[in-house]
């Protein structure tokens, strides 16, 4: 039994290995792309369209209107890292039907490299937002003494970022496989449901966070103004 | 060791490299095909508003020419109608024109009828008058009716006031052979009434004087002389006249009571 999918190992050459998480994100990656663009081929604009664009619309504004709640006001400067994030990590949880197939968010590695993408991926909206300083100053906030707490913040979400999300992947292939060995008919199929929804929350979950990191990094040096309570009757 | 380095450095590139790949392949159609579909409905929206503006636009121009014919309607009607009127009133007034126009002409026949047949009757009853007058003059005093008018002639010359019978006797004085004064009677006179109006002639002028006679049966039944524009008459006309004349009278001044 292999705890990650990192150890099952294609090909190796020195450090290099191609293991089945590469693999298997190259699967998901190919599916993804060569589905939106088969389907983005034949897009029409008139009133009458296909239910697969629509599918895709439906998903596209989704994402963008959650973007939208979490309080970026620009939905469609995110969308492209978000949305790829949501459906990268909802499509790996989801094709865990499919025998023989490892999630590759099972991964410590996998998660690692997307909360460092996060990681990455916040001071770069947060400059591009609010200027160099305008960020750096985000880390002085409220007082300056909160400066190594701001920083031990940012690299303990990441890793609970990473930690979060391959622990529930990897719990929910390791329990379906633990069952499979053990009552190997009805119980596998319920925990797979189960994982399916886990996978699905967890996705939302790690999306969501991101946009929360960004939303809090791109306005974050901007006062928020309380409104002050209505004054009695 | 869970985390495998080269495949997190892998893996962040593959991550890297799909989100480049998404947003081309993905994102970026469906966003444009969102973005196009939203820019032809704003399109479509922003016609229908002007072709709803459009609709307004004629439908306020239609009502208002429905509502200037309306009022053109009303105004031609209440012109034809008050011309109606007046060729009415018109029409009313010139039929009572004729109306009076043809019942003063039927008025008028009536009268010139009732005056035909007032002469009508009134020769019958002369001829009648006359006819049981000579009648009567017959039975009771034997005589003609011929000879008692001849006498009532006379008597009548006789009992003329002065200033006519010297006037007549002047007229009578003048005549001649060649202007002979003229008897006119309604009858034939026989001879003896001839002699003696002759005699009462020249009684009356003082000399004998040249009398024609003549027949004139519209006299009823009296002689008449003339002479130089003097004239004496006596008929039983004068009596019809009178009786005519009566009636009326009499009814007028019932009428004159009555009012």
């Amino acid at each position: 039994m292999r705890l990650t999918p990192d150890a099952w190992i294609f090909w190796q050459y020195g450090f290099i290995s191609l293991n089945a998480t590469i693999v298997f994100t190259w699967v998901l990656m190919a599916v993804l792309v060569l589905g939106g663009a088969l389907i983005t081929r034949r897009l029409t604009t008139s009133h009458e369209r296909s239910r697969w664009q629509n599918l895709l619309e439906i998903v596209v504004t989704t994402i963008m209107s959650q973007i939208k709640d979490v309080g970026l006001k620009n939905p469609h400067h995110y969308l492209a890292f978000l949305g790829t994030l949501f459906l990268f990590v909802a499509i790996a949880a989801l094709a865990t039907v499919l025998p023989g197939y490892e999630p590759p968010t099972a991964s410590l590695s996998t998660t690692a490299a997307l909360a460092l993408s996060v990681l990455v991926a916040v001071p770069l909206f947060g400059i591009s937002s609010q200027g160099l300083m305008g960020y750096l100053k985000s880390y002085l906030q409220p007082t300056p003494i909160m400066l190594p707490f701001n920083l031990i913040s940012e690299v303990s979400r990441t890793m609970a970022l990473a930690v979060r999300l391959f622990g529930n992947m990897m719990s929910g292939a390791m329990i379906i496989a633990i069952l499979l060995s053990i009552t190997p008919f009805f119980f596998p199929i319920v925990m797979t449901l189960l994982g399916l929804l886990t996978g699905m929350v967890q996705a939302y979950i790690f999306t969501i966070l991101a946009a929360v990191y960004i939303a809090a990094a791109t306005r974050s040096s901007k006062a928020v103004k309380v409104p002050s309570p209505a004054p009695a009757a | 060791m869970l985390i495998d380095w080269f495949t997190v450095g892998a893996q962040l590139l593959n991550f890297i490299v799909l989100v480049w790949l998404m947003k081309r392949f993905l994102y970026q159609p469906v966003l444009n095909a969102i973005a196009a579909r939203e820019q032809k409905i704003a399109a479509t929206l922003a016609d229908a508003a002007t072709t709803e503006a459009e609709a307004r636009r004629q439908q306020r121009e239609f009502e208002q020419k429905n509502q200037a014919f309306e009022q053109q309607r009303a105004d031609l009607l209440q012109q034809a109608t008050k011309a109606a009127t007046a060729e009415g009133e018109r029409l009313r007034a010139e039929a009572a024109r004729v109306a009076d126009k043809a019942s003063a002409m039927r008025a008028k026949a009536l009268a010139t009828d009732t005056e035909h047949l007032h002469a009508e009757i009134v020769r019958r009853t002369q001829q009648q008058v006359f006819a049981i007058a000579r009648q009567v003059l017959d039975d009771l005093a034997g005589a003609s009716l011929e000879q008692r008018v001849c006498e009532v002639f006379v008597q009548r010359l006789q009992a003329a006031d002065d200033e006519a019978l010297s006037a007549l006797g002047k007229a009578l004085r003048d005549t001649s052979e060649a202007t002979p004064a003229l008897l006119r009677s309604a009858f034939e006179l026989p001879a003896a009434q001839q002699t003696a109006i002759q005699a009462a002639m020249d009684e009356t002028a003082g000399q004998t004087i040249a009398l024609k006679f003549e027949t004139e049966p519209d006299l009823v039944a009296g002689i008449e002389i003339s002479a130089q524009g003097q004239k004496l008459a006596w008929s039983i006309e004068d009596y019809l006249s009178a009786l005519s004349s009566a009636p009326h009278t009499a009814h007028e001044s019932d009428a004159t009571v009555a009012a």
